[in-house]
């Protein structure tokens, strides 16, 4: 006797269910792994005084992001095509153009 | 309350026969849902998890970083500034950062070279990202050459190579002594890369920040939240290329969703008249139908999300490698930890399964409110 379609549809969305709860408990269980390796990261960037991720290596603007200025992301020159794909991969630093000057 | 539930399974039989009728048209729906609902979650996991490492290894940032600009570009910061930013009320302590850039002609790569404030590797002994070890194949131990400012070679021992887990950060990293480090760079004394500043109180970073600019107009100060607001802005929403794939996923599913709700096809329409002649009542038609949505898209949904999982977690993200890579000679090969947010997997499930569900459900009820003897004979 073959088994209903019905049967094949529980059976195939259990099987899928049960298989995204094990990866939730997979998550939950290498994020607590990760803790430690991630607090000596935290502290090799404390003692280095790192302050951006190696993402990108292409250009001093997208491999220290954070320290991005004002001009290099438009190479010096205006309506100047982007040379890297990376740059128009990552969003520039949201305070490009703030600054801790005071207002006059 | 077993009748029901007998009733639903007939129903949840005859649409799965029903389904398999049009083997090739509903395998190429669930092809290309599971393909939509891949790249989205894919996204979404990458793109959390990376936010969420940043934001935790990136608490050990500087507080305040003192750039200076001259001529609109950034130069080295005489020294000397660090003692006038230590007069400042709440600066504990300033720390000159000396680093710069090092491009590699062989490899065509670009290194970061940084003079750490504690480095005790001794005389000609640098530590090395593993990133770098990796693609020069150069191991501790081994001697590693380097072209100065001045034009002449110099050789370096490599005493460490630095931790494999800390890639994402360190991967590009030569680390050396700074007396060794203004030699090769040619960066003279009295000058640093930038400042460092340890404050008493995190809550007068800004009031320093501006303190900082009143002092000294040609510096810039780049504070840690600053820093952290980067990498959580990193891959918005509405930046770059992601905009392309959200708007091409969402194109494509608006098409789906087009095609089902701007109606159905005569072969269904003649079915829905066919089981209301032999007695189907409209709730049955519309339940065959939730039930023919729900079965294309939550199996869509949970097959993309956990395809998702396992390409960004397992494989580290290697389909995204190429994009990310760009023109980069030197990648870091880093394993994100899978940080997973419930609240972006439930807006997936509403923005994918619900829509396609109840635009499946409203042409049928339209057509399954119609006379069936009208709807045969059309």
């Amino acid at each position: 006797m073959t088994a209903r379609y019905s049967t094949w549809f529980c059976l195939t969305t259990g099987a899928m269910l049960l298989m995204a709860l094990l990866l939730v408990i997979h998550a939950g269980v290498r994020t607590t792994a990760d803790r430690l390796i991630l607090r000596e990261t935290t502290d090799l960037v404390r003692s280095l005084e790192l302050t951006d991720l190696c993402l990108f290596t292409e250009a001093s603007y997208t491999r220290h992001l954070s320290l991005a200025d004002l001009r290099t992301p438009f190479q010096e020159y205006p309506l100047s095509l982007e040379h890297f794909p990376s740059g128009s991969l990552a969003a520039p630093p949201p305070y490009l153009t703030e600054s801790h000057a005071p207002h006059p | 309350m077993p009748h029901t539930l007998e009733k639903q399974r007939h129903i949840i039989d005859f649409t799965l026969a029903s389904l398999l009728r049009r083997k090739g048209k509903n395998g190429a729906l669930f092809t290309v849902y599971t393909l939509i609902v891949f790249i989205l979650a894919s996204v979404m996991f990458f793109t959390y998890a990376l936010k969420e490492e940043a934001a935790l290894v990136l608490k050990g940032a500087p507080e305040i970083v003192v750039q200076r600009t001259l001529q609109g570009r950034y130069a080295p910061i005489p020294e000397e500034y660090a003692a006038k930013i230590k007069g400042i009320r709440g600066v504990m302590a300033v720390r000159s950062r000396v680093w710069g850039y090092y491009y590699d002609p062989v490899f065509m790569a670009n290194y970061t070279i940084m003079a750490p404030e504690s480095f005790s590797l001794g005389p000609g002994c640098i530590a090395l990202g593993s990133g770098i070890s990796r693609m020069r194949r150069a191991y501790e131990g081994d001697t590693i050459s380097f072209t100065g400012a001045d034009g002449k070679s110099r050789n370096f021992t490599i005493s460490k190579i630095l931790p494999q887990e800390s890639q994402l950060l360190s991967a590009d990293l030569i680390l050396m002594a700074e007396s060794e480090y203004r030699e090769f760079s040619g960066l003279p004394p009295g000058l640093a890369s930038d400042l460092t500043l340890k404050v008493r109180n995190p809550k007068e970073l800004s009031t320093i920040a501006e303190k900082v600019v009143r002092l000294l107009p040609d510096s810039r100060p780049i504070i840690r939240n600053e820093i952290l607001r980067t990498y959580d802005a990193l891959f918005s929403w509405r930046g770059g290329l992601l905009i392309i794939i959200m708007s091409a996923a969402v194109l494509a599913f608006v098409i789906f969703a087009w095609d089902k709700a701007s109606g159905l096809s005569a072969e269904e329409k003649k079915e829905i008249g066919i089981l209301k002649a032999v007695g189907w009542e409209t709730s049955d038609i519309l339940f065959m139908k939730f039930w023919e949505g729900m079965t294309v898209s939550l199996t869509s949904f949970l097959a993309g999300t956990i395809l998702a999982y396992l390409h960004i977690f397992f494989t580290a993200a290697s389909l995204f490698a190429p994009v990310l890579k760009g023109w980069s000679v030197l990648y870091p090969e880093f394993r994100l930890t899978p940080f997973i947010n419930p609240g972006q997997i439930a807006t997936l499930f509403f923005l994918t399964v619900v829509p396609y569900t109840v635009t499946t459900i409203i042409p049928s009820w339209r057509a399954a409110t119609i006379d069936p003897d009208s709807v045969l004979r059309s």
